[in-house]
Formats: structure tokens, C-alpha cells, sequence
């Protein structure tokens, strides 16, 4: 059904390091790997190796450059970008048919993939474009949090994460629940200032971002700042072998 | 939002079935009897065509078409759930208008009852067809008090349009249909001149560095795809702004000569059908406009600096 869970037990949901985040799309790779054969099966992708690819991705990697203010050195940001199993997420209540859903007992936003229409108005609802339409499927696709592996006692218990947890090689990605102030997520986020993306829509995401941390900025040696030779035996040495080396003869 | 035909198709044809449906039914209120069951049999097959052309499009853009019976499940939370509801309990009220309007039921005492009904359930379709897209709000253009409104008068000023033309066709006095039909697009030109006012004036507020919380410096430099994706294809349609403006400047012309089409049709009747072709051609022209410039937020993501 498409009403809200009026609070969920847990709030399920990821935490991620854009300090630490490196690009690689191993998270992206990944979760295509095991949703195209799990819950959101089959996620094809269209013309895969022609000019013309088109496949729905439940994860998709952003680059953002912070230009350079003063003082600051730029900078680029890889920003994954996911479901962020909203606790208010109109995506769901648009949905006429009740083929999108919240979870009272974990808070994870899912799409029944045998009643969806695939009328794609929760895409639109969406201000994080977490939805996409498989055109091959007729139906929406969306992160699942990997609903099929978190509970999944056929896995070994340290597999029980989502994919793109497990497959992060920074450990970027962080896994749990954010509803437990005391869990290991939320203390994340509070040490790390995290943050919701864009709160003002009032979708309240329970996915937070960590931001990037402040560089340093230690200013770097300059060519003038090299120290000055100290006429020394093995200093003039030095300027005999660059002066041969150089070409210059004298 | 890509201004995809199957939609503009549903939004404009339906609009003007429903509102020739529910001008019909206050007909009815009014006048009691049709003076032709041909007269009443076209224009009832003709907004019941339409509206059925509209609910085919749109059902054929599913992509599921064959599951469609279930959007008629949420009407507790979802608008396009009551639209669907509204748009099937519709058929059965407007065929028993129909029935007894065109006197081939001989009840002509229920007409009026009836005709109120149709006229109530044609708008209260329109009215949820319009909150569909008046409670996005991830796109602040259609958010905004105006859009119901004009979804309204849209319907009432195209069915209208439609009538006075079948009218003039059948040589029968429109009657009160074509004040009506000359107030509604009024009102629609004046709404539709606030809602762009409103659409023009409010802030841009949502900006890149907001959604991505990467600061005011922050700018796209990589994008998350090999080819445009799904959320580009279907969200990330910007139309420009000078062909913007001029769309709505020919939008406005076109409802004006529908206006000095309808006034001429007092006088000639056959005025009438020209004015419901060009009204038909500014519909197109506003419904595509709808959606070209609904600008959605997630573009924030994509490159657009604010929204």
C-alpha cells in the first residue's frame, strides 16, 4: 500500500564518505552485478556495446569541482548517488497503484516489480532521481538496499551488506541503522557533521552524505624557497655536474 | 519535463471531452430535453471519444497497459488513482445522462439530476487530472496554486469551443452555451497569464551547491553515465527561454482570435468552427509549454546551476 508507515522500527539506510570516495564505480558495477539477477531482475541494459547504451542503474557516480575560492586549492568530488530511503517519500504516495511501498519494520522503499505499471510518475516525484524506468522490464527500478542480501542466511554473515558496501575499496560506504542513535552509522555522522541533500524538499532522506574534509592548504616550496648552496666541496660538485649535465660549459 | 505526445495527446483531448461532457450536463440542467436525438447523439459520442482517445493514450504510455486496472486501487494517497477512478465512474453517470437526455430512456424527469451528476464527476476528473501535477513539488511551475484553476477553465473553454462549433454544424441556437464558453476563456487567458507571472517571479532558490551540500563554488565536472539516462531523457528537457516567451506570446493571440471568432458567431454561426480548430492548435501550443517548461529539481544534479 502506498500510505506511510507512521515510524518504522529500524531506519535502514547508507552513509557515505565523500572525503574518501575515490570514483572507481565499483560501488555502481557492482549493484548492477547483483540486482540484475536478484530482486530488480532483469535491469538490462539496451544496445550494451553499441553507440546508443541505455540501462537503468540504481547507483550512479556524480563528479563535482569545488572551484577555487581564495586561499583554497579546487577540488573534485565523487558523489554517488542512490535511493536515500526517504521517510516521507512522496515517490511512494504518487504511486496509483501500490506497487511502491515503505517497510514498516526497516524503513527500505521497494518496488513490487509484479504490480508496477510502469507510468513512471514516482520518477517524477523524485528529487534525487533514485528512479528509473527498464524499458525491457515495463517497470521502475530503484535500490533496494539489497533487500535480498541483508537478510539472506544463505550468505555468510559479513556478506550481509549491500553490494556496494562490500565492494567499496576506500570504505567509503557505510551500512545501518541511522534510526539507533547509538549504532555505528549514526555516530558517523554525528563526529563527521553529516548531512541530508537537499533538506528544504522535506523528503527527510534517512541516506546521509559526510562532507569532504577541509585540505590543509601547507603552503608548497616555491623554486625561490630551494635552499641556496653553502659553497661547500660537495655543493660545488654538484654545480660542476649540472653545469656539464645543462650544456652550458662554463 | 520532456513534453512527451502520448501526454499532451491524454491532457488536451480528455480536457476537452470532459469539459463538453460537463457543459453538456448543465445543458441538461437548464434545458431539459435536446430539440434532436442526432444533435444529442453526436455530442456525446464526440465527448466520450474524446475522453476515451485520451484514457487509450495515456494507458498505451504505460509500460505495463495490461496492470492498468490497478492504479484504480490507491485513490487514499495517490491523485493519478483518483483520476482513474473519477475517469471510470464518469462513463456509467454520462451514459445514463446520455440515455435519458437523448429520450431514448423516456425519464425525462431525471435528466436534470443526472445532468448535474455528469457535470460533477466530468470536472471532479479535470480538477484530479490538474492536483497530479499541482503537487509535485519537485517542479515549482506546475506547485503553485494556479495550476488546478487553469486545468479547470482549460477543460470549460475547449468543451466550449467544441459545442458552439457542433452547434453551428446542426444550425441550433447555442443558447447560454456561448457566454459560458466566452467566460471560460476569459478566465483561462487571465489564469494562464498569472500562472507564468507566478512561474516567472518565483525565487530559484534550489541551487547545485544545495542538493549536492558542496558549496556555492560547486560546478559539474564529470557525468554519471555513458549515454543520456533515463532521469535526462524524462527530466532534464529545457526548452529556451526565447522560444518560451514566444510560444506564450502566440498562445495569447491564438485565444484572442478564438475570442473574435466566438463574438463573430453571434452574428454567423459558422465562425464558430474555425474558432474550435485554432483553439485546438493554442491547446496543443500551452500543453506542450506545460511541460517544456516545468523544470524539474533533480536537475540540480545534471548541471543546472539553480532551479
Amino acid at each position: 500500500m502506498t500510505a506511510l508507515p507512521e515510524t518504522t522500527g529500524k531506519k535502514l539506510g547508507l552513509v557515505i564518505d565523500l572525503d574518501t570516495c575515490v570514483g572507481c564505480q565499483a560501488c555502481a558495477t557492482s549493484c548492477k552485478e547483483w540486482n540484475t539477477q536478484g530482486y530488480s531482475a532483469p535491469m538490462k541494459d539496451r544496445d550494451p556495446r553499441g553507440a546508443d547504451i541505455d540501462g537503468p542503474w540504481l547507483n550512479r557516480i556524480h563528479g563535482y569541482e569545488i572551484e577555487p575560492q581564495s586561499g583554497q586549492d579546487s577540488r573534485v568530488v565523487h558523489f554517488p548517488r542512490s535511493c536515500l530511503h526517504c521517510e516521507t517519500p512522496a515517490c511512494v504516495t504518487v504511486c496509483p497503484t501500490g506497487a511502491s511501498y515503505k517497510r514498516a519494520e526497516d524503513g527500505i522503499v521497494l518496488i513490487n516489480p509484479d504490480t508496477c505499471i510502469g507510468c513512471k510518475l514516482c520518477s517524477w516525484a523524485c528529487p534525487y532521481g533514485a528512479r528509473e524506468y527498464d524499458v525491457d522490464h515495463g517497470v521502475m527500478k530503484k535500490c533496494t538496499l539489497c533487500v535480498d542480501r541483508i537478510y539472506n542466511e544463505n550468505l555468510e554473515p559479513e556478506d550481509r551488506q549491500p553490494a556496494c558496501v562490500k565492494a567499496c575499496p576506500t570504505g567509503a560506504r557505510h551500512f545501518g541503522d541511522l534510526g539507533d542513535p547509538e549504532s555505528a552509522v549514526s555516530q558517523l555522522v554525528l563526529e563527521r557533521g553529516g548531512f541530508d541533500l537537499l533538506p528544504e524538499m522535506g523528503y527527510k532522506p534517512t541516506n546521509k552524505y559526510l562532507p569532504p574534509r577541509t585540505k590543509r592548504n601547507t603552503p608548497q616550496p616555491g623554486i625561490e624557497a630551494l635552499p641556496k648552496g653553502d659553497g661547500s666541496a660537495m655543493d660545488r660538485l654538484f654545480k660542476l655536474a649540472d653545469r656539464l649535465l645543462s650544456g652550458t660549459g662554463n | 519535463m520532456n513534453p512527451a505526445y502520448s501526454v499532451i495527446l491524454f491532457t488536451t483531448a480528455s480536457g476537452a471531452g470532459y469539459g463538453l461532457l460537463a457543459l453538456l450536463g448543465l445543458i441538461g440542467v437548464r434545458a431539459g430535453l435536446p430539440t434532436s436525438l442526432l444533435f444529442a447523439c453526436v455530442t456525446l459520442v464526440l465527448a466520450l471519444g474524446l475522453i476515451t482517445i485520451g484514457l487509450l493514450s495515456s494507458t498505451l504510455h504505460l509500460g505495463r497497459p495490461e496492470r492498468a486496472w490497478r492504479a484504480l486501487s490507491q485513490w487514499k494517497t495517490s491523485w493519478l488513482s483518483r483520476e482513474g477512478v473519477a475517469a471510470v465512474l464518469t462513463y456509467p453517470v454520462a451514459l445514463a445522462f446520455g440515455l435519458v437526455w437523448s429520450g431514448l430512456a423516456p425519464y425525462p424527469h431525471a435528466i436534470a439530476a443526472l445532468g448535474m451528476l455528469t457535470a460533477l464527476f466530468a470536472l471532479t476528473t479535470v480538477f484530479t487530472t490538474g492536483k497530479i501535477y499541482a503537487t509535485l513539488t519537485t517542479i515549482r511551475a506546475w506547485n503553485q496554486p494556479l495550476t488546478v484553476p487553469v486545468y479547470l477553465f482549460f477543460a470549460l473553454a475547449s468543451g466550449g469551443a467544441l459545442y458552439l462549433a457542433i452547434a453551428a454544424l446542426f444550425g441550433k441556437d447555442p443558447d447560454t452555451v456561448a457566454p459560458v464558453a466566452g467566460f471560460a476563456l476569459l478566465m483561462l487567458a487571465l489564469l494562464k497569464f498569472r500562472y507564468w507571472k507566478a512561474m516567472d517571479e518565483a525565487p530559484r532558490d534550489r541551487t547545485m551547491g544545495n542538493a549536492t551540500g558542496l558549496g556555492d563554488t560547486v560546478r559539474q565536472w564529470e557525468v554519471p553515465h555513458t549515454s543520456t539516462n533515463f532521469v535526462q531523457r524524462e527530466m532534464g528537457f529545457v526548452v529556451a527561454r526565447r522560444h518560451a516567451k514566444r510560444l506564450r506570446s502566440l498562445f495569447f493571440i491564438l485565444l484572442a482570435i478564438v475570442g473574435l471568432l466566438e463574438l463573430a458567431a453571434i452574428a454567423a454561426p459558422a465562425f464558430a468552427l474555425p474558432a474550435a480548430l485554432i483553439f485546438l492548435v493554442g491547446a496543443w501550443v500551452e500543453r506542450w509549454l506545460f511541460f517544456a517548461e516545468g523544470e524539474h529539481v533533480v536537475t540540480l544534479f545534471y548541471g543546472n546551476p539553480s532551479a
